[in-house]
């Protein structure tokens, strides 16, 4: 199958409808939380949670002995809380630090996870295939009740985010005076942090434990780079986390069955790359080309201040000099004469320069600028 | 002072970090209609003061009234300015939109800020000359730009006591002198004013009132009665000499 045939089957294959439905709403709703992260600078928060979740997963298995997805999320859910709540608890009342904590609840869970994997595959039960999915996410797995309530937390997500907008805007920017305002800070910390919890068990099935904090942090990572405005910084990470979840989905179901969740994550990466090197304001390109241009003018600047140097001691401002005096001075090249010449502010005939009067008041005005922009 | 009626009162406060006390056992009266000045070292617990003040830190011990009632229930009559250090500067909004914080508290939850709230905001805005920067986004605003829309922000939230946190740091002279000038504005106004100063030299001329901080209160009144080189000794450890202009 094709990228093109994909397409076309997008909208007369069910399960190919529902799958890619699945991680694009996905996809939405981690780029819109994963903002949340990136600006809380919690971005090892989602991977932290992701691990964190894995033992749920196993022990509710391990309780009900089946393996509907529902209840190994709810599992995945309450173990997820318990590691973020474990973070919290040792950054407040230890001296750890945050990123210390996230690596100790990670690597704690994620290996009694594993644990617990191991023990249920030496298990005599034949229904213990399968569990391992949740470690890469598998995609094809998503059938309709999933997704349908992907829809409805996105949803509700959307509608507290809506709600409760200046508060999470607040807090994001500066929580200690968000406190002095009246507000409980903590709750709106716990709302957030519920919820991020919850786009990531909503994304295990799909995307798998392993590589969910790069579906938070991705698309937010690459809308941070094209806008200044929180509102539009989230509304891009959406869109582009599900962008990255349809094409992922698209190229791994036209490629011979590629493993869904690391494409959807290498696609949004390159949504990343891109937005860093492209972005106009903050992509490494512009900056580069913009820091060329303004050297260039500079050059130019400081020629035309030389000239204007010599031209002041003479009665006649437009008085022809040679271009020889200039080989003196180290910022003349024949590129910026050229250009000093393009832009009305100098003369050039037989070797010759001379300025302007618009180049004069150019020059004059010169020094008061530079004192202006600064 | 013409009358002494005690705008924040501090009773008993001690807060400690670990196993260290920070603050220890801090009683402070600070009389409406003052312009004061916390002096002491680093490390004297100035910062930590403001804040378990504001509750952002939570004290050991001790309590907080405004205007003779608890802190709690007197949230809307004070106003924060923090260190502008403490958030993130390259934070995806406006200059306008951090000003229009400001009137989050008085809003309370969920309502959105209408047309009188961005009105006082701009307002704000232009007090501290930062009018033409509205749309700016926050991290290509200088040092001394970011201070005057922190300060902006607090005055729009039409407080009667202040609390800012070295507003001078980091400020170039032009800056410095028009953040003071707003400052005695607000005295003028009878608002109450407490910052934390780290230049010893310009209290005299800044402030009317201060506060010398070491852990413990070493002293507090007005400036022309207790800024002495007594006093600046007991809080630094060292013999301090600094030029006091009587």
């Amino acid at each position: 199958m094709t990228i093109s045939e994909y397409f076309e089957l997008l909208f007369t294959d069910y399960t190919l409808g529902t799958i890619t439905l699945g991680t694009a709403v996905l996809g939405a709703i981690c780029g819109m939380l994963g903002s949340f992260a990136v600006l809380r600078k919690q971005s090892l928060l989602g991977d932290a949670i992701s691990h964190a979740a894995l033992p749920g997963i196993a022990i509710a298995f391990l309780i009900t002995g089946t393996k509907d997805t529902n209840i190994l999320l709810l599992g995945a859910l309450v173990s997820g809380l318990i590691g973020t709540f474990w973070i919290r608890g040792m950054t407040h009342k230890t001296h750890l630090k945050s990123d210390t904590a996230l690596g100790l609840v990670l690597s704690l869970f994620f290996g009694f996870g594993m644990l617990l994997l191991t023990f249920i595959q030496k298990q005599p039960n034949a229904n213990q295939a399968g569990l391992d999915k949740y470690l890469f996410g598998q995609a094809a797995t998503l059938v309709k009740s999933d997704v349908e309530l992907m829809i409805i937390v996105t949803g509700i997500c959307l509608f507290v985010l809506l709600l409760f907008w200046k508060e999470f805007k607040i807090l994001l920017f500066d929580a200690d005076y968000t406190k002095t305002l009246g507000f409980n800070t903590k709750f709106i910390d716990i709302l957030i942090t519920f919820f991020i919890v919850l786009a990531i068990v909503l994304g295990l099935q799909t995307v798998g434990v392993v590589l969910m904090s790069a579906m938070l942090l991705a698309p937010a990572a690459a809308a941070r780079q094209w806008t200044n405005k929180l509102s539009v910084m989230i509304f891009l990470a959406a869109i582009i986390g599900a962008f990255a979840g349809v094409f992922g989905t698209a190229i791994s179901a036209s490629q011979n069955n590629l493993s869904t969740g690391p494409v959807i994550v290498l696609v949004a990466a390159v949504f990343v790359a891109f937005s860093f090197v492209f972005s106009p304001s903050r992509g490494l390109l512009f900056r580069q080309i913009r820091f060329l241009k303004n050297r260039r003018d500079l050059e130019l600047k400081k020629t035309l201040q030389f000239m204007y140097g010599i031209a002041k001691t003479h009665e006649n401002i437009s008085h022809p000099h040679a271009i020889r005096i200039l080989n003196n001075f180290h910022g003349f090249t024949r590129k910026t004469l050229q250009k000093l010449e393009h832009n009305g502010w100098i003369e050039v005939s037989n070797q010759q320069w001379s300025l302007t009067n618009e180049g004069f008041i150019e020059a004059e005005n010169l020094y008061n600028q530079l004192l202006e922009n600064d | 002072m013409k009358d002494l009626k005690i705008a924040i009162n501090v009773d008993d406060l001690t807060v400690a970090y670990n196993y260290k006390p920070v603050l220890w056992d801090i009683d402070l009266a600070i009389p409406e209609g003052v312009l004061m000045a916390i002096v002491g070292p680093n490390g004297a617990g100035k910062s930590t003061l403001i804040k378990a003040i504001l509750g952002i830190i939570d004290p050991i011990a001790g309590s907080v009234s405004i205007f003779g009632k608890p802190y709690e229930k007197q949230r809307k009559l004070v106003a924060y300015v923090p260190q502008k250090g403490s958030v993130d500067w390259d934070f995806p909004t406006t200059a306008f939109d951090v000003v229009l914080m400001g009137t989050y508290g008085k809003l309370g939850w969920i309502k959105r800020p209408k047309q009188a709230e961005k009105k006082a905001a701009l307002e704000a805005l232009e007090k501290v000359g930062m009018l033409a920067f509205k749309n700016r986004q926050i991290s290509q605003l200088s040092g001394g730009q970011q201070q005057r829309i922190f300060l902006a922000r607090a005055l729009v939230q039409d407080a009667s006591i202040y609390f800012m946190d070295e507003p001078f740091q980091g400020v170039d002279a032009t800056t410095e002198i028009a953040i003071i000038n707003i400052l005695k504005s607000l005295r003028k106004e009878g608002k109450t004013v407490v910052v934390v100063h780290h230049d010893l030299q310009t209290v005299p001329e800044y402030f009317d009132w201060v506060t010398f901080l070491n852990v413990k209160k070493i002293a507090t009144g007005p400036v022309k009665d207790i800024f002495n080189d007594d006093n600046l000794t007991k809080t630094y450890g060292i013999n301090y000499k600094v030029a006091v202009n009587k």
